[in-house]
This record gives structure tokens, sequence and C-alpha cells, in this order.
């Protein structure tokens, strides 16, 4: 039987601390030669697709734009539709939120994106509901939080009308008959939802994959059964071989009750990594980034955003505050996710303590070690076996890559560890087909999803 | 050089051409050297860009609307003998740019469904993308159809053409202009609110930003309110081309307020003077008389090297539609010869230049970059090598201050 195939994509450097832009080969986050660079690389390295995050707001900290991690990004569309200018094969995916969008203009621009790209287009679907950044759109903060993911759904589905109101075989074009197209009613829709009352035709006949490849980032028990009754691919932040393996069985168990197969949804952790020639220079040089992502002001950043109070007088060497958390709304950090993840900060602030204490940690140090630390760091060799076992092993079907520098961080990574994964028979060496469908063997897509309610075409 | 008829004149001529389709005749798609299989590929707005760039023009429009094409322009249709589906103008300009160099690139955007916060980073982003070669054209959209596509708001039917007093005293049409104005004024300031070197990566302090110099554009209106900064930096020329369409009074008015381009529809010489003088005087009253504001005549154009052989063309295209050809803008059927005649009356009218509709791509598209460009050039009074990098550069605008920088 052949081997079971490892899925790559690669996170252009975001706008968050992981990304290193100190160092002296950190080049431009928004200069187009950065996004070429770092798209041609994964194309030569037969990646599935490039991945790009969006933040619709600048992030604040303490009533202030925070100034300490990278800042800036394009507009996700725009860059993409210019990368399938200079690659061929390599998959584009962009984040788009469904709060501060309307599902015509995002069927359409995917639409366009998936033409444009001849098929590669993949739509990162994330949800907000927060007035901070709806302070920059015109509705504001719109929904309550309880409706973002109805909302999600119904703009997928929304969507799914949309992408689905040509056939494909409308346009006929013959001069000689006069007859341009077959149907004088192709893409019609009518969505009435909850969140959607729109109808009329959809402008943009039916590109390559029909649809864009659907993906999907969230653990909660809601994220979950949305990506496994709609998405195509699930970003995970399980990095280890025994989590990973509960989640994958989770989800991956979750399909059959929406008429999928295991195959249908490939789910693919967030995978950081640091190479060296040998496992101790590799160990000594994640050493080194640790400590170039997390400084002393940006160990006391994260502090705040967990302790919810201004820190700015602590001393990142010592020891934490003695003080607990502030319990209620997070009013010291907006514009980022993470801040959610802290359901009890009481009792996170209990185990950071226990852990610094037991490990004799500053509060820089204890930042460092509880904010994540490198998932693959070793020799080429030894991270090739650690990706090729952890796939094999059902704890994902993949990993999305997430270099530290721009543009250069898939460099070394493409040039080592990709053949010998290719040795090991576990990765492509030639693209086999020409859509990111047939990249993540995803097969056609599928008829629209009749367990949606309220939604016509 | 110049031709003793046409002494040269004193600022360069501008031409744009604006690129729909299989072209602006209904039936041009049905040419034998039409590619009405190819419209939705990027290889065949790549082509038509490209051609332009081997023209030298300054610059090309690419048209766009949110509903489905319809040979009426207030309400869609059922017809199925005309090209129907298109992509969205914005993505087909950043396809392009990486593949050309010189050319302006201009998508046209509707704002009256979208976020000007959206449209400004996607606009800046073209410019990054182009290295400085982004504009955009606002487009209203009064079609009660178009706002059913987003179901967030209903908008009164308008026909354009019809005589309307709603152009002046506040109607519906003029609110739909005044939403537009303040959409462009949030698209600029937004471009404006990172300053040029806000990008410090000052190892000494830790800070990869000056947050000084971010900057809440906090703007304000009964459409919308922003607060910003963007998320995208300042782009390449600081504030890419704004451009607009511009038929009656209303119209003359935004582009007198908020663009750098206003492509206007006169039928001949002395209407093009009349069309000016009102540009002109709202520039006034929106206190830009200093600024330049490009005023380029749209003309449909359908060129032969033989003048008859232009005629039958057009002759045979109207048969195809049925009837004669209407449009908004002044229709021109002859040779590239006499096109540059008009042009050049234009030009002493007081226009920036023209912008040229091809009846039929890429036919009207060549006999533009290989006969007309080559005759004016011949009469000096054409560019025979670009000038500048930048959309701002070929159109002679400066790049501007940041209106957040502290002086």
């Amino acid at each position: 039987m052949a081997k079971k195939q490892i899925h790559l994509a690669a996170h252009f450097p975001g706008v968050n601390n992981t990304t290193v832009w100190s160092d002296p080969a950190a080049g431009s986050h928004i200069d187009f030669r950065s996004f070429v660079h770092f798209a041609q690389t994964a194309e030569r390295a037969k990646f599935d697709f490039l991945f790009l995050a969006e933040g619709l707001r600048l992030r604040e900290q303490n009533g202030q734009i925070y100034d300490l991690d990278v800042v800036g990004r394009p507009d996700t569309m725009a860059v993409l539709a210019a990368l399938a200018a200079v690659t061929e094969r390599l998959g584009l995916a962009g984040t788009i939120n469904s709060t501060f969008n309307e599902p015509y203009e995002i069927a359409r621009q995917f639409a366009s994106l998936d033409h444009l790209s001849a098929g590669r287009a993949a739509w990162n679907v994330v949800t907000s509901w927060d007035e901070f950044t709806g302070e920059n759109f015109r509705r504001g903060g719109f929904l309550p939080q309880e409706k973002r993911y109805l909302r999600a759904k119904e703009f997928l589905a929304a969507t799914w009308a949309l992408f689905d109101s040509w056939r494909g075989d409308e346009i006929v074009a013959d001069k000689e008959s006069g007859v341009f197209l077959a149907d004088p009613d192709a893409g019609r829709f009518d969505v009435s939802s909850d969140q959607f009352d729109i109808r009329g035709r959809f402008s943009v006949p039916r590109s390559p994959q029909t649809r864009p490849v659907i993906l999907q980032a969230g653990d909660s028990e809601e994220g979950r059964e949305f990506a496994s009754s709609s998405a195509d691919a699930i970003f995970t932040r399980h990095g280890t071989l025994d989590a990973g393996r509960e989640f994958y069985a989770d989800v991956k168990g979750r399909l059959a009750k929406y008429g999928r197969a295991a195959g249908d949804l490939k789910i693919l952790p967030a995978a950081t990594f640091v190479l060296g020639d040998t496992d101790a220079e590799a160990q000594e040089k994640a050493d080194v980034i640790r400590h170039q992502q997390v400084s002393g002001q940006t160990a006391i950043k994260f502090l705040e955003q967990l302790w919810n109070r201004d820190l700015s007088d602590h001393d990142p060497d010592g020891p934490l505050p003695e003080a607990d958390p502030l319990v209620g709304e997070n009013t010291i950090a907006r514009g980022r996710a993470s801040v959610r993840m802290y359901r009890d900060p009481i009792a996170t602030a209990r185990q950071w303590r226990e852990l610094a204490e037991a490990k004799h940690l500053s509060t820089r140090e204890l930042i460092i070690e509880v904010t994540g630390r490198q998932s693959f760091v070793g020799t080429p060799e030894k991270v090739a076996d650690a990706l090729d076992e952890f796939v094999q092993a059902d704890a994902s079907d993949g990993f999305v890559l997430v270099p530290h520098l721009t543009p250069g961080g898939l460099d070394e990574f493409a040039d080592t560890v990709v053949p010998l994964l290719q040795e090991r028979g576990s990765f492509r060496t030639e693209y086999e087909g020409t859509t990111l469908r047939d990249h993540l063997g995803l097969g056609d897509a599928r008829p629209p999803a009749d367990a949606i309610p309220g939604v016509g075409s | 050089m110049s031709d003793p008829r046409n002494p040269l004149p004193l600022t360069p001529l501008h031409i744009a051409v604006a690129l729909d389709g299989a072209g602006w005749h209904p039936a041009a798609w049905r040419e034998p050297e039409a590619r009405p299989t190819e419209l939705l590929d990027a290889r065949y707005w790549t082509d038509l860009v490209q051609e332009a760039e081997r023209g030298l023009l300054d610059l090309v429009t690419i048209e766009d609307s949110f509903g489905l094409q319809s040979s009426n322009p207030g309400r869609p249709d059922d017809r199925t003998d005309q090209v129907r589906g298109r992509l969205d103008a914005v993505l087909v300009a950043a396809r392009v740019a990486p593949l050309t160099e010189h050319v302006g690139i201009v998508p046209t955007a509707v704002v009256t469904h979208t976020e000007p916060f959206h449209a400004s980073k996607a606009v800046a982003t073209l410019d990054w993308v182009s290295t400085g070669r982004a504009g955009v054209r606002v487009r209203v959209s009064s079609r009660p159809d178009e706002a059913a596509l987003f179901g967030r708001r209903t908008v009164e039917p308008f026909e354009p053409g019809r005589a309307d007093s709603a152009d002046t005293d506040g109607g519906p049409i003029t609110d739909l202009f005044d939403e537009a104005a303040d959409y462009v004024e949030v698209v600029r300031r937004l471009w404006d609110s990172w300053e040029d070197d806000a990008e410090i990566r000052d190892a000494a302090t830790g800070r990869f930003v000056d947050r000084e110099k971010l900057h809440y554009i906090d703007f304000e209106g009964p459409h919308f309110s922003v607060r910003g900064p963007s998320i995208t930096p300042r782009p390449p020329q600081g504030q890419p081309i704004v451009a607009a369409l511009a038929h009656r009074t209303v119209a003359y008015r935004l582009v007198g307020r908020s663009a750098d381009l206003g492509f206007v529809t006169p039928r001949d010489a002395a209407d093009a003077r009349a069309i000016l003088a009102e540009v002109r005087a709202e520039q006034a009253v929106a206190g830009r008389a200093d600024e330049t504001v490009h005023v380029l005549g749209d003309v449909v154009v359908f060129l032969d090297d033989d003048a008859a052989a232009a005629a039958d063309r057009k002759a045979r295209l109207d048969a195809l539609l049925g009837r004669e050809l209407i449009s908004d803008a002044r229709i021109f059927v002859g040779t590239p010869v006499e096109l540059a005649d008009l042009v050049l009356e234009w030009r002493e009218a007081g226009l920036g230049g023209v912008r040229l509709r091809p009846g039929g791509l890429p036919h009207d598209l060549e006999q533009i970059t290989r006969g007309l460009v080559p005759e004016l050039q011949r009469r000096g009074a054409f560019r025979t090598a670009y000038e500048a990098d930048t959309l701002r550069g070929l159109l002679g605008l400066t790049r501007p201050a940041n209106r957040y920088a502290a002086v």
C-alpha cells in the first residue's frame, strides 16, 4: 500500500512575535518581492499551498498601538492575485473574515481568484464579533458573540449558493450563431437566512475548482463541528503526538454524520521548526530564536494580557507579580485572538507560578516556556523523521509551517528537509495535478450541504 | 517634429484605454479576432495590458459592476447574445501588475455597497505589487437589483441620462455621490494613516514601528464611521490615483472634490470646453483650484488603416446587434490618423487627453498602440518612451506629502 502522503503549507510570517524582525536576515513584510521569494520557495519545494493570515485592526495594548511586533500587511485577496502571476501550481490561501464582509463580494473575489490562478484558491474562514475591529467598518460591532458561528455558517452557505449558481456549461460563445449564453437564467440565486436576504444573478461564472478550498481554524466544540460539516482542511495547534492523535480521531470521527469520508477533511497543525547541523546546534539556535521572540518587554506585554493589568513597572527578569489577574472583560489587550484563550486567568496564573517556582524561572523565562516552543528542532534528518512519524501515526495529515523569518525562513527547510521527506516516499516530488483540490487529494467540490437550513438556490 | 497645424502642447498628452470584456460594442465578441471564451482567463488580460504598455499608454482602466452585465443600464436583462460574466477588476489588476512595468492600472471599484477600509487596503496593495502604478476608478451603484445582491440597503432606481432635478437638490443620486466623496476621503486618509517612516525596527527600544507615526483617521459621516489606521503601510505613490467617470453635474462635483482624474463624455470640442469649465468650477468650490485634476475625454473607437474598412466593420457589428450602437460617449469610426486629429482638437480645447474605449478587442487596442500612438509621436504630441516608473509620475503628479506628518 502506498505510504500516507504529507501535505505541507507555508504560512507567510505573521503579525505576531513568532516573526523575528530584529534578525539581520529579516526583510520587508510589505515589499512584494518578499512575497514572491516566499511563494516561489514554497512552490519549488512542491508545497500544497501558501497561507496568509489577516487582522482588520492594528492590535492595541494599554490603549496604544502595539509596537513590539511586526505591524502591517497587504490586502489578502489582492496580494494572492498578484502571487498567481509569479507561481504556477502553488495553492493560494487567504484568511477572510465573515463578520466584516458580505457573501456576494467575497464569493466574487474567491471565484475571481480561482479563475485568475487556474484553480488554486483557498479560503480560511474566520469570525469575529468585536466592536474594536468593527470601528473600521460600516456596521461597527453589530454581531453578538453567540451569533458568530451562525453567521459564519450562513455566510459559507450563501457563498456556496453563489459558487454553485453557474453549472459550468453556460458559456457557449458561438460566434456563428450569436449565442453567448446557453441559459438566460445563469447565475440565479436566492438566499434567505437569519443573517442574509440576498438574490439576483451572480456575475462570475463557475471557476475551475467550483469553490475555493475551505480552511478553518478553531478548537472549540462549535469550531470542530463547523469544520467537520463544512471545511476541506482544519488548522490546529496540537503540537504533541498524543494530543494530535486525540484531536485527529475526534474530528475524523465526526465526518460520517455529514456523509463525508476521512480523507475529505485534512488536519494540518501549525508547526515551527529550527534546523542545525547537529541536534545540539539546532537547540542552541532555537534558544536564541525564543529569546528574540520574547524580549523582556514582550514578556511583560504577555503577562499583562493574562493579568489584565498595567504591569509596565514589573521587572521581566524577576519573579511573577504577586497580585492575581483581574477577572472580567479584558481591557488591556485588544485586537488579538489569544486573550480569549485564557478562560480562567486565576487558575492559569497559579499554574504559571507553580511552574516558575519548580523550574526557577524569571518572568521572561516563564513566558518563553509557556507561550510555546518550536515544534520541530534538530538536524534535517531528525525533523524529517519527526514530521513523517507525526503523519504516519495519524496525529495529522501534514503541517502548516510557520517560519520565523521573512522572506527566507522557508529556504533551508525546502533545501534540506523536503528532499528527505521525498526520499522516504512521504512527499510528492512533482505536482500531480494543477488545482489545489488536486494537491490535497480532495476530489471534486461537494454539492451544497443540505444540512444547513434556510438556504436555497 | 511637431506638425505646424498642431504645435507641441505645453503639457504632455495622456492616453488611457478602457478595457471591458471583448470590447465596447455588444457584438464585438463575434469578431474573428475576438477571444470570447478567454474573458475569464488571466492570459487574456495580461495580453491586453502588455499591449497597452507596448504602446506607452499612461494607463488602462478595467470596468466592473456587481450585477451581471445588462443591455439596460438601470436593470438586469435576460439576453443570451452578449457577453455575460466577469471577474473582480481589482483582482484582475493585481494579477496583471507583476507582469508589466510601466503602465498604470486603474480598476473600477463600486463604492455604494463596499467597505472603504477594504477598498483602501486593496488599492494600496495594488500599488505595492505594481510598485507605484495603481489607481482606482470609483463607481456609484444606483441599481436596485445590485442592492439586492447585498441585501443591506435599498436604492432608488435611477436611469442615467434622464433629466433629473435630483442632481442639485439633495435627491437620492446626490446622496449616493456624497457618500462616494466620503468614501474617497476615508480611502485617502487611510493611505496616509501610516507615515512613510513609521517602520523603524529600532533594536535599542525593541520597537518595530513608531506609533507616533501611525494615525487614527476618525472619520464620521452619515453612512459610515472609520477609526483606522489602515493595516497596510502607506503605498509607494503615497496616494494612488483616484478616478471617476462623470456625465452630469453631480458627478463633476465628485471629480472636483475627490479625484485626480476625471473621465468625461463630450460630443465635441465645444462641449469639452463647457464640461471642463464645470469641473474646474467644482474643483474651485472644493478648494482644490491649485491641484492638478486631469480631465480625459472618453471616445468609443472603431479603427482601421482604411476609413472604409472601419466603417464596414462598425456596420457589420451594428447589423449583428440589430441596431446602431448608442453610447454615452462620442463614437469615432475612422483611421488612427483621423483619430489623432480629434485627440489633438480636444487637447486644444483644454482636456488632458482621452480615454479610448476600443469597440472590439484586441483589434482596436492594437490600432491605438500601433496606429494612433506612432501618428501622435510623429506629430511630437506623445511620449516616445516611458518617462516615469509610477502612474503619478506619468501623469505629472508629484508624490504628495502625508496629511498627518508633522512639518
